[in-house]
């Protein structure tokens, strides 16, 4: 048993040993070159949570409108929050094909069971209360 | 470097007394019990899933014995089985009651679904066989790995604790659809432990499990494929497990999600599936707020169970094609269709799921748009099924057990989908929709297809795990019994389904037999079938066991096989691999001219 | 204590798995980060499976049975600030162990913990207490006419608006054998010591006394159309309401409506992954081997597992970017 465990294959690690000091430093600074964008984004955030507080208060013409408002700038906020706090913004690939077929499902979900409230053909819409 | 940080403490503790024995050896409870070895991981799901069929087998051998002989007592056992689950389930006499047909109903889907297949072919297969295959040292997460496990275990444990709960386990189907499910088992017991909660409560953790185990699926065939092991070189049962793990991954989050809400339902008293209005008993029922949609169940718990066929299917089509590649000993006809085919399958089965809802009258629209997704899915299925079919032409095949399982799996699975069409049609579904036909069906695609491509891959990797073959004759027996009954149990079903014969009637359809007269003696016919079949499975057991202590001793690659998983010791150690592997060619190269022999492994350089 | 955890429990060490710390050339990632990027896909299907319920029930329900305006909004605005402001410091934490400075990683940590504390005790001995106390009754339609002076239907109707079905408040009297006499008691006691009244209505055996929410007691006031942003405190007005013209009543609570059970279960499951969150965070700020010990061992593999974290919690962080508005807001 022991022995076969000295003779395993080293991981095809490859990047392990070079990932030296030289690297980190540089890193290092472009993470602190990234320090002022993760405020200005949070402060962002902060900004637009107000305004979605505001919006709801103003009236858009119906109950519908103002969700529709509402969803946009929450999605606004959310995709910020993705996309520098996540670093989505320049992620790779592997991650993002996975999550843009996450993202269709998700949708697919939301949007058959939503059409299945109503038959424009027969004119028949479903309610459940 | 070692490979696992195990040895190194080994190192570290050498001081203490008795510290010699410990050196390199793992007690029994973290080698065989709480271990985060692959391998080991694969045998108790493994182990725990072939359990797990063979009872809910026998719920069905009950089920089926009362619809061939409405009321009549189990025989020889029957007083057994009214002591060990009680008067809900069976009468004193010893024959099963309505009720107790339910709960038999219900946990023979749920078990053979979540506890049995799923666990085997995606938990078992997949933790065995992947990482060999892919010449990696484990999973890429071997504590979250054993974590699953656990959750599948506790989850087991949770299901069937429920039969001996108060009024018994869970009535409603598998598919637990409200407002039943919602109001079933509360009436007269406990809020919390009665047979819906309870079976709720277990795919929660059933449910966690899957998901923790997908993720470290797709993490490790993405990060720890050995050098040289390009996409396109995968073995086509890795791409299987690959997608399979992605329809987990996406598709059991809503059904977590409206277990949770049917939870709430039935111990909160929230209306997530409680339509306003609800008639229970003679009255409107005041519990609830109403407002909910039992749809809404539907929609979510069928968005999961749609693609969980394909889970299902899956990972038994990627066996079928190792062991069809390996006894024609030629490469699998149209690798690369077959993958495309495979992600298009998964993309695909994700948006076909309210073919399952054309009798809740969702209107045409929707309906409409489901039949033609469904119709386009059985393109890709198909194109599996011929690559595999024309895999077998000009091939100088060798009928070993696995392989005359795998060729088996080929028209019984083809049976099974092609019965599928007709079900796609709303129209013809509306009349189809819970009859035998049904039943038939689903059962084609899972019994003889599924299940013989699991028999396959145990006969094809049994000497990778113990060392040792499988008896061929008692596995040819295994074989031709289980292929005559397994299809004398099925095929009647068709006939009875096109008749109108309902699924859920409990007496076998004596109370209707107006209509259903014709096609009732099938039931006799289906039942000795399932109790013949039953006996071949005993060969079966006795094959598996038996073989581990006094099969033929074989080397690492008994069946003269290319891919990485023949390239380990056999039965193989921790880490699995003796030094580091690289990968040479693609997995399927065999009888290649001007080569001496008929196969070319992957990691041989020339 | 790591020896021992190894020795006694070696299914808690770490295999050598490669890519556990660095990333494999090709993908360019390490293994964690995948992982819970695709934990991340389930948990967006999950939340998408309770999304998609609400959106369900709500298209689908009947106008008038979708509450509006019934949350705290100056409170869940404050909250959601606090979970931004943990997003931002969970981030400056994972960057303050990138450019290893270790004494900054373990202050940004500590404002995250904190962070997330103050919305979980907001949510749990504030907002939710205070819709377990709060009281609503749903009126027959048949019966609605009676009750007009706290519906307002006319008034709704000409300003185009959804009729109103239900009258909420404290609860003051519960008809005999209902099991909210307790809190009807309590309720009562205290509107007494505030008002000074204490035989303000006599009502019959199952009547149903509610102390009204502003919005009942004027229902016809078009202040009263929009929910408001500062909570309106409750009016001192009573309504005596008799149980045979009530279809169902309940404090705010899961059971209330469709509305308050998606709120609850969303907003319970948001709070869980808030715990789960702040146990993570906790493990990696303390000095557990796992922790910030492995900061002498090798930083790397701290600054990784608080990534993966972060990401979980920013991931946190977007689902309530959209509870708060569905919920608190439109």
């Amino acid at each position: 048993m022991s022995a076969s465990h000295s003779h395993s294959p080293a991981p095809q690690d490859a990047s392990h040993d070079n990932h030296g000091a030289h690297d980190q430093a540089a890193e290092a600074a472009h993470i602190a070159a990234h320090l002022g964008a993760y405020i200005k984004v949070g402060v962002g955030l902060l900004v637009l949570t107000g305004i979605t507080v505001g919006l709801s208060y103003v009236d858009f013409g119906s109950r519908s409108m103002n969700i529709i408002v509402g969803m946009i700038v929450a999605t606004i906020k959310a995709s910020m929050v993705a996309a520098i706090f996540m670093h989505l913004k320049g992620e790779k690939m592997t991650i993002w094909r996975f999550l843009i077929m996450t993202g269709i499902f998700a949708m697919g979900l939301f949007f058959l069971t939503f059409l299945a409230h109503s038959d424009p053909i027969t004119g028949t819409s479903y309610s459940t209360h | 470097m070692s490979t696992i940080a195990t040895a190194d403490v080994g190192h570290h503790g050498g001081t203490e007394p008795h510290g010699d024995h410990h050196h390199h050896e793992l007690g029994f409870w973290q080698k065989y019990v709480f271990s985060t070895d692959h391998k080991v991981i694969g045998l108790q799901y493994g182990i725990t899933g072939l359990s797990f069929l063979f009872f809910g087998f026998l719920l069905m051998l009950v089920m089926r014995w009362q619809l061939a002989n409405p009321g009549a007592a189990v025989p020889v056992v029957g007083a057994f089985l009214r002591s060990v689950f009680g008067e809900t389930v069976m009468t004193d006499a010893g024959a099963l009651t309505a009720a107790g047909y339910n709960v038999f109903g219900a946990m023979h889907g749920t078990i053979m679904v979540f506890f049995g297949v799923v666990p085997v072919a995606v938990a078992g297969f997949g933790n065995y066989v992947v990482p060999l295959q892919i010449g990696a040292p484990d999973m890429a997460f071997p504590k979250l790995n054993m974590a699953s496990f656990w959750c599948f275990f506790t989850s087991c444990v949770i299901m069937t604790g429920s039969f001996f709960v108060k009024g018994s386990a869970a009535k409603s189907g598998w598919t637990a659809y409200p407002p039943l499910a919602g109001i079933a088992d509360l009436e007269g017991g406990s809020l919390w432990l009665n047979g819906q909660t309870i079976w709720l409560i277990a795919m929660v953790f059933n449910i966690t499990g899957s998901l923790l185990g997908s993720i470290n699926f797709i993490t490790t065939i993405i990060q720890l494929r050995a050098p040289g092991l390009t996409w396109m070189r995968l073995p086509f049962f890795v791409w299987a497990q690959f997608v399979t793990a992605f329809l987990l991954v996406l598709a059991f989050p809503p059904l977590e999600a409206a277990g949770f809400m049917q939870l709430t339902d039935r111990v909160l008293g929230t209306s997530f599936f409680m339509p306003t209005g609800l008639m229970v008993g003679q009255t409107v029922a005041q519990t609830w707020s109403g407002g909910g949609s039992p749809i809404l169940w539907q929609h979510l718990f069928w968005f999961l169970a749609h693609p969980e066929v394909y889970v299902l299917i899956l990972p038994a089509i990627g066996i079928v094609s190792e062991i069809v590649a390996n006894n024609t000993r030629k490469p699998l006809y149209g690798y690369k269709a077959m993958v495309y085919s495979v992600f298009t399958l998964g993309f695909l089965s994700f948006i076909v799921w309210a073919h399952h809802m054309y009798m809740t009258g969702m209107g045409a629209k929707v309906a409409a748009f489901f039949q033609v997704t469904t119709i386009m899915i059985s393109v890709p299925s198909v194109i599996l099924l011929t690559a595999l079919l024309l895999s077998l032409w000009g091939g100088s095949i060798r009928f070993n057990t696995p392989m005359l399982f795998a060729t088996a799996f080929l028209p019984m699975f083809g049976i099974g989908g092609l019965t599928g069409i007709p079900l796609a049609f709303n129209a013809v579904d509306l009349f189809l929709h819970d009859t035998y036909y049904v039943i038939a069906h689903f059962h084609y695609v899972v019994a003889p297809g599924t299940i013989f491509g699991l028999f396959a891959g145990v006969y094809f990797w049994y000497p990778k795990v113990t060392g040792r073959k499988m008896s061929e004759f008692l596995g040819k027996v295994h074989f031709w019994g289980s292929l005559v009954f397994i299809n004398g149990l099925f095929f009647p079903m068709f006939l009875q389904g096109m008749a109108g014969v309902h699924r859920r009637w409990y007496d076998g359809g004596v109370t209707y037999e107006q209509l259903a007269g014709p096609v009732l003696h099938w039931n006799k016919v289906m039942t000795a079938s399932a109790g013949l079949l039953a006996l071949f499975q005993l060969v079966f057991i006795f094959n598996f066991f038996t073989s581990w202590r006094i099969g033929k001793k074989v080397g690492r690659n008994p069946w003269d096989a290319t891919t990485l998983d023949w390239d380990t010791p056999t039965p193989p150690p921790h880490g699995n691999f003796e030094k580091p592997v690289e990968v040479f060619r693609g997995p399927y190269e065999y009888s290649v001219p001007g080569h001496p022999t008929d196969f070319h492994p992957q990691s041989q350089r020339d | 204590m790591s020896n021992l955890i190894t020795k006694y429990f070696p299914f808690f060490t770490d295999r050598e798995v490669p890519h556990t710390v660095s990333a494999r050339p090709d993908t360019g990632l390490y293994s964690a980060k995948l992982g819970i990027w695709l934990f991340l896909a389930s948990e967006v299907m999950l939340f998408g499976g309770l999304f998609s319920a609400y959106i369900f029930l709500r298209i689908g329900s009947e106008p008038g049975y979708w509450p509006a305006g019934l949350l705290n909004v100056p409170v869940g605005t404050m909250n959601t600030a606090i979970l931004i402001v943990s997003s931002i410091t969970v981030v400056m934490a994972w960057a303050a162990l990138k450019m290893r400075q270790l004494g900054k990683y373990r202050l940004y940590m500590l404002v995250t913990i904190l962070c997330g504390l103050i919305f979980l005790t907001v949510k749990l001995s504030y907002e939710w207490p205070a819709k377990f106390n709060h009281f609503g009754v749903f009126i027959k339609k048949e019966a609605a006419s009676k009750y007009e002076d706290f519906l307002g239907n006319k008034h709704l109707q000409e300003a185009g608006q959804n009729p109103r079905w239900e009258i909420s408040g404290h609860l003051l009297d519960a008809p005999k054998g209902s099991h909210y006499a307790h809190q009807a008691e309590h309720n009562a006691e205290h509107f007494g010591h505030e008002t000074g009244r204490h035989d303000a209505v006599t009502p019959a055996e199952d009547d149903y006394v509610i102390q009204l929410d502003a919005v009942n007691a004027n229902p016809s006031d078009k202040d009263n159309d929009r929910p408001h942003f500062w909570p309106v405190p409750m009016s001192t007005k009573l309504a005596v309401i008799s149980a045979a013209d009530v279809e169902s009543a309940s404090v705010f609570a899961p059971r209330h409506s469709t509305y308050f059970a998606t709120y609850f279960l969303i907003t319970g499951l948001h709070g869980l992954h808030v715990l789960g969150g702040i146990l993570v965070f906790l493990y990696l700020w303390l000095p557990f081997p796992g922790g910030t010990k492995l900061y002498k061992t090798n930083p790397e593999h701290l600054a990784n597992r608080v990534e993966i974290a972060g990401l979980f919690w920013h991931f946190v962080d977007l689902v309530w970017i959209f509870v708060f508005p569905i919920f608190y807001l439109l």
